[in-house]
Parts: C-alpha cells; sequence; structure tokens
C-alpha cells in the first residue's frame, strides 16, 4: 500500500461521491433566495436521478440524461410553485410531500421496471457510459496526487463546480439576479417596483429543483445506474444538502467549500482505517474515532457554524421572508 | 325526493356492512401473518428474499395467496411491532412471522398474552423463545461462506494475489458478520494458505455508496483480486467488475449485475424453513415447538446454499466445492470445530487437527474441540459451558473474534 496512493483515492472519493450535495445545496440556495423553503430536496433528486437515468440510457447520451434531469426535477419544481406561489399551500408541509412523492415514484418505477426486466443496464451502453467516463484535464491532471484526484473526474462533477460559480455571479452580477434576492428578502418592495414575483418565483423553483434533481443523475451514476430496490441512491443526501445550505451561508461559492468539507468527514468514515494506516505517526488516531461520530460530525458543525453567526450578530445571508409565502392582498 | 333518497341511499349502506360480516365469518382456511421491515413490493434485499420464501413455501403446500396477510415497514418498535401483531391476529392469522432481529422483544410479549396463546409467533435471527407458542430460526449461512471462501481462494491462487477483501456491514459487534467472515477466511485458506482477507466495516446494514466506496479502497489501496461481502448491494460486485477484480455476492445470485466478476454468492433459501413451519403449525400446531423448535437449519436442510458456480471461477473450483458441501451435508465435518480442511492442487483433502487460533493468536476452540470460548464483559476470553447447543450458541449469538489470517482495517 503506498501512502500517496491513498491520499489520491481518499481525495477523489471525496468530490466523486459527494458532489451531489453541491448540485442539492445549489439548488436549495436558488430556491431559499427566491424566499421559498423547499424541503423536498431529497424527493426532486430521486425523480431527477431514475428520470435523467432512464431517458439518458434510452436516448444512450449522458446530455440527453442531463437534460432530462433538469426536466423531471424541474416539474416538480413546478409543482412546488404551483401548490406554494399560486395555492399558498404551506412550504414546509408542501416540501415534506415532495419528498415523500418523489421518493415514492421513484420505488414505483424502479420496482416496476425491474420486475418486468426492462431496467436499462447503464454499462451495457456504449453512448451513455463513454459519456460518465473521467475527463482528464490538460496539464492539470498530470500533477501528482492532486491530477488524478481533482482534475480525472466525469463530466458532472466539472458541471456541478461550474453551477455553482455562475449563480454565484447571477445573484451578485445581473439585474434578474438582483430582483430575486429583492424578492427573498422583502417581495412586497420587490413588488411595488414593479417585479413580477410569480414569474420569477415560478421559474427560479424550477431551476433549483432542476439543480437539485443534475445531483440525483450524479448519484445513479456513480452507482452504475444499479436499481437495488430496498435503498434509494439519494439515502439522506437531499437532507444533508439543507444542512449545508446554512453551513454556507447561502453562498453557492462557499458551498463548494462546504460540500468538500462535508464530504471529507463523510468518506472519513470509510477511509479513516487506510489513513492511520498509511500514515501511522502523523494520523493514527484516526483509527480511534467512532465512526458514528464522524457521521454526526457535519451536523454538529452546521450547529456551532449557527451558535456563532447568532452571537456575533453578524449578518447572516439567509433571505428574510424565506418560508413565508407572500399575498398580494395581505400587504 | 331527495329525502327519499338518502334513506334508500343509508340504507343500502347499512347492509352493504352487514354483507360485509357475513361473508368474513365462514372463512375458516388457515391464515399466515408476516411482519415486514421493508415494503412486500421490494424487488431486491431482506423483505423481498423473505416475502419470496413465503410465498414460495405457500405455493407448495397447495395454500392460496389470500391466506397470507402483510403488514409491511414496520419499524423496529416495540409500539409499531405490536400493533402489527394485534392486527394480524384479528384478521384470524394462527402463526405470525416476524423477520427482522428488533420484533424480539414485542413478538415475546405477544407470545406469552392469554389471548393469543392459540397463535404461534416464529422471529427470524433473534434468540429468544418460550416453550409453547414461540420460537426463533435462522441458518449456518457461515457452511455457505466457507465454499465461497473456497472459490475466493483458489481465484486468488489463480490470480497470484493473496490479498481478498471482505465489504462488512459489521464486524465483531455482530456474529452473524462475525461468524460470516470467519467461515469465509477458513475456506479461503483451507485452499490458499498464505491468503490474507482484509474487512472494511460500512457501520450500517445498507448504504451502496459506501459499499462501493470501501470495495474501491480495497481493491486500489490493499491491492485485493477478489471481493467478498456482507451487505444487500451488489455495488461491491459492480465496483469489483470495473476495476478488473472479481468477487463473491451475497443474498442472492448477483452474477447478472456484475457478469464479469462474480463468482458466487452464499444466499438463503428461506422458503425450506418457511415450508416446515407453515406445514407444521398448520397441521399440527400442539407440536410446533418439538417439530419446529429452535430452528438453524444448514446446507443439509438446504436452507442456505451457494448461487452457482460461474464460468469466472478457477479451474477445478466445483469439485472441491461439491467435495467439501458433501462433508458438510453428511455431517462428516463442518467449520467451527478443531478439524481444519486442506486442500491441495489436485483436490485432495487431508483433515488436521488442532486448535483454532484467533488473530491475536489465542485459542478460540481447544485442540480437542470441546471447548468454545469467547470474550466475556472484561474482555479476557472464557470457556463456554454447555455442550453442542451452546457452541451453536457461540456462532450465532455470542462469537466476537476474528480467526487467524483476517485483518480489519477501521477498527
Amino acid at each position: 500500500m503506498s501512502a500517496l496512493a491513498v491520499v489520491t483515492t481518499f481525495l477523489f472519493t471525496v468530490l466523486k461521491y459527494n458532489m451531489a450535495l453541491l448540485y442539492g445545496t445549489v439548488g436549495e440556495i436558488v430556491t431559499e433566495k427566491s424566499g421559498s423553503l423547499n424541503l423536498g430536496v431529497e424527493g426532486t433528486m430521486a425523480i431527477g436521478g431514475i428520470g435523467g437515468l432512464l431517458i439518458g440510457c434510452a436516448f444512450d447520451s449522458i446530455f440527453v440524461g442531463i437534460i432530462a434531469a433538469f426536466a423531471c426535477a424541474a416539474l416538480c419544481g413546478l409543482l412546488f410553485a404551483f401548490l406554494t406561489v399560486t395555492l399558498q399551500a404551506n412550504q414546509n408541509v408542501t416540501g415534506l410531500t415532495i419528498t415523500t412523492f418523489g421518493l415514492g415514484l421513484y420505488f414505483f418505477i424502479g420496482n416496476g421496471l425491474k420486475a418486468s426486466g426492462k431496467w436499462p443496464d447503464m454499462l451495457s451502453l456504449e453512448g451513455f457510459k463513454s459519456g460518465t467516463e473521467p475527463i482528464k484535464i490538460p496539464l492539470l491532471s498530470k500533477i501528482p496526487v492532486i491530477g488524478p484526484a481533482f482534475f480525472s473526474h466525469n463530466i458532472l462533477i466539472y458541471l456541478g463546480i461550474i453551477i455553482a460559480v455562475v449563480i454565484w455571479w447571477y445573484f451578485k452580477y445581473t439585474k434578474p439576479g438582483l430582483r430575486i434576492r429583492a424578492i427573498g428578502e422583502n417581495p412586497a418592495s420587490a413588488d411595488a417596483v414593479g417585479v413580477n414575483i410569480t414569474l420569477y418565483k415560478y421559474l427560479h423553483l424550477m431551476l433549483g429543483s432542476g439543480i437539485m434533481g443534475i445531483g440525483g443523475l450524479l448519484m445513479a451514476i456513480n452507482l452504475s445506474g444499479s436499481f437495488e430496490g430496498s435503498k434509494c441512491w439519494i439515502n439522506g443526501y437531499g437532507w444533508i444538502s439543507i444542512a449545508l445550505v446554512i453551513f454556507a451561508n447561502w453562498n453557492t461559492v462557499a458551498a463548494i467549500l462546504g460540500t468538500f468539507v462535508f464530504g471529507l468527514f463523510n468518506t472519513l468514515q470509510v477511509y479513516g482505517g487506510s489513513l492511520s494506516d498509511a500514515f501511522p505517526k502523523a494520523l493514527g488516531w484516526l483509527s480511534k474515532i467512532p465512526p458514528q461520530f464522524m457521521q454526526a460530525l457535519p451536523f454538529v458543525i452546521t450547529a456551532i457554524v449557527l451558535v456563532i453567526t447568532s452571537i456575533t450578530n453578524k449578518k447572516n445571508n439567509k433571505p428574510a421572508a424565506v418560508g413565508l409565502n407572500y399575498y398580494r392582498e395581505e400587504r | 325526493m331527495k329525502k327519499v333518497l338518502s334513506l334508500v341511499l343509508a340504507l343500502v349502506l347499512c347492509f352493504s356492512l352487514v354483507a360485509c360480516n357475513g361473508t368474513n365469518t365462514d372463512d375458516e382456511k388457515f391464515l399466515v401473518g408476516a411482519i415486514y421491515i421493508n415494503g412486500q413490493n421490494d424487488t431486491a434485499g431482506y423483505t423481498y428474499a423473505h416475502h419470496s420464501g413465503i410465498t414460495k413455501a405457500m405455493e407448495q403446500l397447495g395454500m392460496d395467496k389470500s391466506q397470507l396477510k402483510i403488514v409491511d415497514n414496520v419499524a423496529e418498535d416495540d409500539a409499531a411491532v405490536t400493533q402489527a401483531i394485534d392486527t394480524l391476529a384479528s384478521q384470524g392469522c394462527k402463526l405470525i412471522i416476524g423477520i427482522s432481529f428488533g420484533y424480539l422483544n414485542a413478538m415475546q410479549d405477544a407470545a406469552e398474552k392469554e389471548q393469543y396463546k392459540d397463535i404461534i409467533f416464529s422471529h427470524a435471527t433473534g434468540y429468544l423463545s418460550n416453550e409453547t407458542n414461540f420460537n426463533n430460526y435462522f441458518g449456518r449461512i457461515y457452511q455457505a461462506r466457507y465454499l465461497a471462501g473456497i472459490a475466493a481462494g483458489m481465484k486468488s491462487l489463480e490470480l497470484n494475489n493473496n490479498n481478498i477483501g471482505y465489504v462488512a456491514a459489521y464486524g465483531t459487534e455482530y456474529a452473524e458478520t462475525c461468524s460470516g467472515i470467519n467461515g469465509f477466511a477458513l475456506g479461503v485458506q483451507s485452499v490458499n494458505p498464505n491468503a490474507k482477507v482484509y474487512v472494511s466495516k460500512i457501520n450500517n446494514w445498507a448504504d451502496e455508496a459506501k459499499e462501493r466506496q470501501i470495495a474501491e479502497n480495497l481493491i486500489d489501496n490493499y491491492n485485493c483480486g477478489v471481493i467478498a461481502q456482507h451487505c444487500d448491494s451488489a455495488q461491491p460486485q459492480i465496483a469489483a467488475q470495473e476495476k478488473n477484480a472479481f468477487g463473491c455476492g451475497y443474498n442472492s445470485d448477483m452474477t447478472a449485475q456484475a457478469p464479469k466478476a462474480h463468482l458466487t454468492a452464499p444466499v438463503w433459501n428461506w422458503d425450506v424453513y418457511y415450508k416446515l413451519a407453515i406445514e407444521t403449525a398448520m397441521n399440527t400446531p400442539s407440536e410446533f415447538m418439538s417439530k419446529v423448535g429452535i430452528y438453524y437449519g444448514g446446507l443439509k436442510e438446504g436452507f442456505v446454499d451457494i448461487a452457482p458456480l460461474t464460468d469466472n471461477c478457477a479451474e477445478g473450483t466445483k469439485t472441491v466445492v461439491d467435495a467439501v458441501k458433501a462433508m458438510m451435508i453428511n455431517g462428516e465435518w463442518d467449520v467451527f470445530t478443531n478439524v481444519k480442511l486442506s486442500i491441495d492442487k489436485d483436490g485432495n483433502i487431508t483433515k488436521t487437527e488442532g486448535a483454532l487460533l484467533d488473530n491475536e493468536g489465542h485459542e478460540v476452540i481447544s485442540a480437542d474441540g470441546n471447548t468454545y470460548y469467547v470474550h466475556n464483559d472484561a474482555g479476557a476470553l472464557e470457556a463456554v459451558e454447555g455442550g453442542k447447543s451452546a457452541q451453536d450458541g457461540v456462532i450465532k449469538g455470542s462469537m466476537d473474534y476474528y480467526v487467524a489470517g483476517v485483518e480489519e482495517i477501521n477498527g
């Protein structure tokens, strides 16, 4: 066992298996910036994952898969928008409903196709499979350790980072970005200056959900598109994403860092023993930490972040109107 | 007019309810009740395995589908299980099957209740029972794991790679996982005494992403050529295939998911037990505890087995596996004893007597084969009293050490 190889595969695994968290987090940030709290991330990711995989496999193309994942999940966002914006339903309840609905639909479709023998075998579809092969970034991927760990991943890993940066730029430097932030902070004032609140909310709720859906597709691809029936691919990542939104302080670039930190602890549950074997002196203590502690650590850190931001009274970036439905007549 | 109509409708409703009641009472068929941890419509996994076992057994006994009543998605929570039992009992079930370990206390309490005296309770994987209407059942899956270990060991010889990985839900925390790992490792060593089994734990019964990551770590960093597993999903096998390694699945034949990697898999034939249990409960309920009792079936009963060996296996694997399987079926030899098997390249089996040692060099089965040891609360090895059934109890319920040649990575 080579110590450097352990570090390389460890960092590679952190990125590969946790990048879905970034999609979930960025999607939820977009949603919350528009003043809505969507607790349906888990279900939305499940729908995006299964929809993207099935349609992508049917067309034997990863690009069709990505678009389909976005579209299927955006439909969940549309449902959420219709219920909470048009019908003014409670956002918390609606979000939880979407999670239940999404997971239910995931198992319904998956079990049905599996039982009838129609579940696609992703690994035997050359077009789709070649789209999931790692893309080596020239020069950068040649750097020892860092190159293979960070710069030879499949397309969805890079896409996640790109989306996070683009969304950050969108909120900070564009006019629609400013408007949606205004809606999230104070919809009444945005309404007063003539922003079409309903349209903006619908579009951004669908955009946010769509981004979550691509994360679902990434989880499906990470697991070779194998539907096992007893557990969903997403397996709680949607919930962790919601915690990550707070950790990242509603900043999509900070979410990249947050994803890496959460991913680090997540992967230490698997690699703790190997790292302590590889570096007995420096990291020998890792193998003595109970895995349950590692599982809890990201949430403990999130709680600490919350405590610190409230003690120092430093303004956090939480949109002021998040979770509140806007109804013009109530002004 | 409206009033007349509503009156008529109300009367129709009343009568329809009476009619329902009437058809229910004349049903005297034997009803089986089942409590599942996951959904009855699953297409893979633990609940699926039990559900197919029960339905297959009922089919063999010529029973109708309607004779099975199910409460599914029942958490390991005493209140939820008690409610499920009450539901099934009120439907008239005379045999109630609970498939998950955590159901044990609620099932024991129900079996003691006066109004449920004529119902038989049967609990999978547990250790509680009473003398009249409550048993538990489990299987000698370690025997099947030994056979899978032989296939893995022969593959390691062919690959000229002595490192074998084992993706385990848990390690020494549960006797079920522990005896499985040890059975597998002893099987590996019977053909390849130099092999080393690296165990890496998920610390969860099911987590597909971690199962896969662990398999990848074992292949990438520990240079394992064969990956065995004690977890539900086929992810370790798929990971092995993608990295050009081989593997042994678990629970079901995983050849479909990883056709280029899969060697064989220890599997359960739950229908074997369910046929016996349902037949006895239906025909001679008073003799259930003497005929079925605490059930611990193995290869002999056909309760556990291995999936058909694939073409990925090394040459000659089938001959050796069949020979050892026959020895276990006819009672000539068993895994956790003082007799070790050594199998050479030509398939000749030699027996050597001697103590079984754990991976710290301590004796866990004495050289004469009569004394079994397990750790006591203070962490020291202590002899177990009580003969054969207590020795089975060690394998089933208290084994908490790895045999020599096993190394746990994150421990």
